[in-house]
């Protein structure tokens, strides 16, 4: 019923889509894998972070792409603090606490983010967002196609830090072995405010590569969470290749629905694969085994 | 070198150590015996910082150690290796051992890793494997193995025996014995008495979170006293 370049071109932007998902969908596997937490607060995070290029870009003419390094450390920052200070001291080592703190948390940030900035919708203007690359019949956005590759390369990045580095190690160790983690001499809390930190470095980094193609208001984190979620349970809670691999899958299907069921509906795919991943497979397609 | 007098700790209401006195001196392997529920893994969780004691004093190489964090604890090289092992089971072994020196001896860490593997071949054939596929045995060996890579100043070892079969733990108390004359002090918590008075040069008996006997392996071994306080008779 579509010529195939429609269909190919879909696909395509549902690709580009899903690498920026899966970006999204790493800060909240990693923090699940490692804190045992489901971070509700990771939406407001990203908001958050969208405001940031934002305000950066409007009053000091930062361009998003400029923007990541400083973004990516400050949110670091943010995220180490608040996990250190605040959820960590909160909890009292109760994890049901911390989904509590988390929600409270999110509830705090949307309303103070309502009350600076209202619930309007802003974006950016920046000369090449509309820029495209000409590939054969398809046409392919410059940005997504930078916001794709940026999604890969972090991935990639993040998993060589946890494959290679001491921090990283320390980090696979705590998810698993609280217990012998402090008998090697590795400072938990310190662990987790780096993972919660490295959580919110990639919210960062993914609103960088979103803005120039996309908007922000108080709210728009919890529809990019919502979809991170669901890739989070297709991927398998805990596993960065799950969320890279998901992400892509979800984007590709999200564009495909939005294509053949109209684009209103296109959120529709990734609900239903929610569900169906629950009720045959709830560990998801790389998660551990219960 | 490892003093702990008055030692008192406990959790909420209870308090499980009241009052331990213990020393470790330098060259020595001693046994620290006691069966089910006297307070040996209490004592070990505050040796090694995890659990806060309330009472007392811990001087390790003359530094006071009470109330110390873990990271300090290790950083002064006084390494637990811990009842269960609690090995990283996601991780493979090399990497389990490597973390043993995230903390300590950090740039011996290559000689080091060859050294726990001279001392455990089986653990170089077994590198690349995820540590929780390993055998109970093999486990025992990153355990100790990883609390080798921090080149420690004192060993506690936490029931070692625990859950081997009886040929491996023969050859865990040879591979003690082994480790002390190669130098290291090493402090053995466990509930077998018979093969930790054999390698032991002193022991302490406790019961009810206090010490009821201590002296040399060989006058406690040949105590009648023991059977009544180990057996409860």
């Amino acid at each position: 019923m579509y010529s195939l370049p429609i269909v190919a071109e879909a696909m395509l932007n549902g690709l580009l889509t899903g690498a920026v998902y899966a970006l999204i969908a790493l800060g909240l596997t990693l923090v699940y894998g490692v804190l045992h937490i489901i971070n509700f607060a990771h939406g407001a995070f990203l908001t958050c972070a969208m405001f940031a290029v934002w305000l950066a870009n409007t009053f000091l003419g930062l361009d998003p792409y400029l923007a990541i390094l400083p973004l990516t450390l400050i949110f670091f920052a943010i995220g180490y603090a608040v996990q250190r200070f605040v959820i960590g001291p909160a909890s009292h080592g109760d994890d049901g606490n911390i989904l509590l703190i988390t929600l409270g948390l999110s509830i705090v940030i949307e309303n103070a983010l309502l009350a600076g900035f209202r619930s309007d919708t802003r974006s950016l203007m920046t000369d090449y967002s509309f820029n495209v690359f000409e590939v054969g019949p398809l046409l392919i956005s410059q940005a997504r196609l930078f916001g794709f590759l940026g999604a890969v390369v972090v991935t990639g990045l993040l998993w060589l830090l946890l494959a290679a580095t001491d921090t990283g190690k320390a980090i696979r160790a705590v998810a698993k072995e609280k217990l012998g983690a402090r008998l090697v001499g590795i400072n938990v809390s310190h662990v987790f405010a780096v993972t919660f930190g490295i959580g919110c470095a990639t919210l960062a980094i993914a609103a960088c590569l979103l803005m120039p193609t996309f908007y922000v208001n108080p709210r728009v984190g919890g529809a990019f969470v919502l979809v991170a979620f669901t890739i989070v349970v297709l991927g398998g809670m805990g596993s960065i290749t799950g969320a890279l691999i998901g992400g892509l899958f979800i984007g590709v299907v999200e564009s495909l629905c939005g294509l053949f069921l109209g684009e209103s509906l296109g959120q529709i795919g990734i609900f239903i694969i929610f569900i169906l991943v629950l009720l045959f497979r709830p560990t998801g397609l790389f998660g551990a085994r219960a | 070198m490892l003093e702990i007098s008055g030692l008192r700790a406990g959790y909420g209401e209870v308090e499980v150590l009241r009052g331990i006195d213990i020393a470790v001196h330098s060259g020595e392997i001693v046994a620290v015996l006691g069966s089910n529920g006297v307070g040996k893994t209490t004592l070990n969780h505050v040796l090694s910082g995890v659990l806060t004691p309330r009472a007392g004093s811990i001087t390790f190489e003359g530094r006071s150690l009470m109330g110390a964090a873990s990271t300090a604890i290790v950083e002064a090289g006084l390494i637990h290796v811990p009842e269960g092992r609690k090995i990283f089971p996601n991780m493979n072994v090399r990497e389990n051992l490597e973390l043993g020196s995230y903390r300590r001896a950090k740039n011996n860490r290559a000689r080091n890793l060859e050294r726990v593997f001279e001392t455990f071949p089986r653990l170089r054939e077994r590198m690349g494997q995820a540590a929780g596929t390993l055998s109970g045995g093999e486990q025992q060996m990153v355990a100790i193995g990883r609390g080798m890579m921090a080149e420690p100043r004192l060993l506690i070892l936490d029931e070692p025996s625990l859950g081997l079969s009886p040929l491996l733990v023969e050859e865990m108390f040879t591979l003690i014995r082994k480790l002390n004359a190669d130098g290291m002090p090493i402090m053995l918590v466990e509930q077998n008495v018979v093969q930790s008075l054999e390698i032991a040069q002193r022991a302490y008996i406790i019961e009810n979170g206090i010490v009821t006997m201590a002296g040399t392996a060989e006058s406690i071994a040949s105590d009648p006293e023991l059977k009544r306080a180990y057996l409860g008779l």
